[in-house]
């Protein structure tokens, strides 16, 4: 790049954190995106209507928190395993 | 105003130059963000949908197909909306309790 087409360092260290924010916005939209497909497929069984039922839709809230907690518990199991070998 | 970014030497662009090509670059980077994300949910519902309301292919899609893909479609974006309503309420919750991390 050009000389007189650089950002100041202020604007560069600007830049770099606007873009980290942007990046951690992507992540959590695909994080959003692969739950939801996870959860339709679980809790939407039968064919698609006007609105949701109650229990879909309590279904999918659920959903996206036991998937966490599994995540959580997960690493729980693991850690309590490797205390046991050691 | 410029007094305040101190003066400028030569080959370093004026402030107000700088600025905007910061917004633009900025706009840019948001529009593609919005852009991948639209796209993303798109191919999603496209694919979800597909495998729920066309399950034997014919030579068109019927009606009974159409009116299915549509409400399947509001479905899923609603379910987009749920899930991530209830994903970032799990997020701050955490924060709360572990504001560390």
């Amino acid at each position: 790049m050009a000389d007189n087409m650089k950002f100041d360092e202020s604007t560069q260290k600007e830049l770099a954190k606007f873009v980290e924010t942007e990046q951690a916005q992507a992540r959590l939209h695909s994080t959003i995106h692969m739950m939801t497909g996870m959860c339709w497929d679980k809790c939407v069984t039968g064919t698609p209507s006007t609105r949701f039922s109650r229990s879909e839709e309590s279904c999918l809230a659920n959903c996206v928190d036991r998937f966490l907690d599994t995540s959580l518990f997960m690493v729980k199991k693991i850690e309590e395993q490797r205390s046991q070998l050691a | 105003m410029s007094s305040l970014f101190g003066s400028s030497s030569s080959g370093v662009p004026s402030p107000p130059d700088m600025a905007t090509r910061k917004e633009a670059l900025m706009n840019a980077v948001r529009s593609e963000n919005a852009l991948a994300n639209a796209q993303e949910l798109m191919n999603k519902t496209n694919e979800k949908c597909y495998a729920k309301c066309v399950t034997k292919p014919s030579t068109s899609l019927s009606g009974s197909e159409e009116t299915c893909l549509s409400r399947c479609m509001d479905r899923y974006m609603e379910a987009f909306n749920i899930v991530s309503r209830s994903y970032i309420a799990r997020i701050s919750r955490e924060r709360l309790e572990r504001p560390s991390d």
